[in-house]
């Protein structure tokens, strides 16, 4: 059985869509659901969700893309790093065309940097053992989904005596910018469409906190098109009711617990800090870095460079959008100055930054 | 960034299963998994590593209650 497959019956959804409008008709106020999810976002621009969905129900994205909210100043060290003569930079694809302040990795690539794109992390690992003369940084940034991924990968370096593996961790926790945004009073939140494969390792008990202290309902949701609309019928349904509660729509997948393997090894190998989101700010706790007993990893520490001045991308909204506060439609730069080929903010760049999936899909 | 993606397990190998979906085959660690897995399985794989086992009971009770939708007083 293809499970992607299945859960994008036409039929199915058209019935879910179905039902969401007969449970909402008439209302005055349209609800609006967030997705923190980079995942989800695409998935809704690509499956073409909101146009299915009727005007009483809205949906908004939050900072669920990685490499959306990691600020220029990490991309401005990675740049730095792979300057170096005896550095090969290993990272996942999308990082490489993020502009940083001056330049980026693909600029810095094209002028003959050694940059790698790797599918996994245990892939810089052997990258690094096959050249014990050079030094491999891995650019780690991702969620709690990825962050087990590169803790994995630095346990594997040590487990071989490697020392010439190291890890540029810039690791952001979910939870915590789902509050701040929930506290804003700027902001209608009705309901979260909680992550799907974060969910996976951090457990849906996690988001309890936000049903109890900011009264917002909760639904751990898949990121199949039926998955989604699911979660979102399951979200009205709470609404109407007035409850506000946690709820696993994707129960093939994630559990109340969630992977008790993957969370030790994160406890194990990295350690929450105060980590910068951008267009957020810091945000306490928000963060992993790397543990003290990994220090020799840490590429921070372990390659120290001289990092060039920070400068932001003039008119660029991304920070904005992060919040979920503004649509790609309301930047004047969408589609003109900034598209995916030539990327003005982060948000243009990877497949899951709004932007992106704005121009590549439409409205 | 990195999709996680549903693959069956055709075979294991020590810390490590040969996953595959549409004759795409992937190597997944298991090394972050917390539940055994045995050929036939299914699990998610991100970044070169299965994160989590897919229950396939779930899977099948999650679509029964999508197909609800199907029910006469519901589609008029
Ligand atoms: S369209 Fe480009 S410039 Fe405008 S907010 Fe998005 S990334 Fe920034």
């Amino acid at each position: 059985m293809n499970y992607s497959d299945v859960f994008r019956d036409k039929e199915l959804v058209q019935g879910l869509a179905k039902r969401i409008a007969d449970l909402t008709r008439g209302r005055t106020e349209p609800l609006v659901f967030m997705e923190v999810c980079g995942t989800h976002t695409n998935a809704i621009y690509q499956f073409g969700l909101r146009s299915l969905l009727p005007p009483e129900v809205r949906l908004i994205s939050g900072p669920g893309c990685p490499v959306c909210v990691t600020p220029n100043s990490y991309l401005d060290r990675a740049i730095a790093l792979c300057r170096l003569p005896d550095v090969i930079i290993a990272s996942f694809g999308d990082m490489l065309r993020v502009p940083g302040s001056s330049s980026s990795l693909m600029e810095e690539r094209a002028k003959g940097a050694d940059i790698r794109v790797v599918y996994s992390p245990l892939d810089a690992v052997q990258l690094a053992a096959k050249n014990p003369d050079k030094r491999v940084v891995f650019l780690g940034v991702g969620f709690e989904t990825t962050a087990p991924t590169i803790a994995g990968s630095i346990l594997a370096a040590k487990a071989q005596g490697l020392s010439n593996y190291f890890v540029l961790a810039s690791h952001k926790t979910m939870p915590q910018p789902m509050a701040i945004l929930s506290a804003d009073p700027e902001l209608q939140v009705d309901g979260y469409i909680c992550p799907a494969h974060v969910s996976a390792i951090i457990g849906a008990d996690a988001y309890r906190f936000l049903c109890e202290e900011y009264k917002v309902p909760c639904v751990v949701t898949g990121f199949e098109p039926t998955d989604v609309l699911q979660g979102v019928e399951m979200l009205v349904r709470q609404a109407i009711a007035g409850e506000s509660k946690v709820e696993i729509q994707y129960s093939r997948v994630v559990r109340w617990e969630g992977n008790a393997k993957a969370q030790a090894m994160l406890a194990d190998v990295f350690t929450p800090f105060d980590a910068p989101w951008r267009g957020i700010g810091v945000l306490p706790g928000s963060g992993l870095r790397i543990a003290d007993k990994y220090a020799d990893f840490d590429a921070e520490l372990a390659i120290p460079v001289q990092v060039e001045e920070l400068k932001e991308h003039k008119g660029c909204l991304c920070g904005e959008i992060l919040k979920g506060k503004v649509s790609p439609f309301d930047c004047p730069l969408f589609g003109g100055k900034c598209t995916p080929e030539s990327p003005v903010g982060a948000c243009m760049v990877s497949s899951e930054g709004t932007c992106a999936a704005a121009y590549k899909y439409g409205r | 960034m990195c999709v996680g993606v549903p693959m069956q397990v055709v075979s294991v190998d020590g810390d490590f299963a040969m996953t595959e979906v549409d004759g795409v085959k992937r190597e997944a660690s298991l090394m972050m998994l917390d539940q055994e897995v045995k050929v036939g399985d299914f699990v998610i794989v991100h970044a070169g590593f299965a994160i989590s086992k897919l229950d396939e009971e779930e899977a099948r009770a999650t679509l029964e209650l999508m197909r609800e939708v199907y029910s006469p007083e519901l589609m008029g």
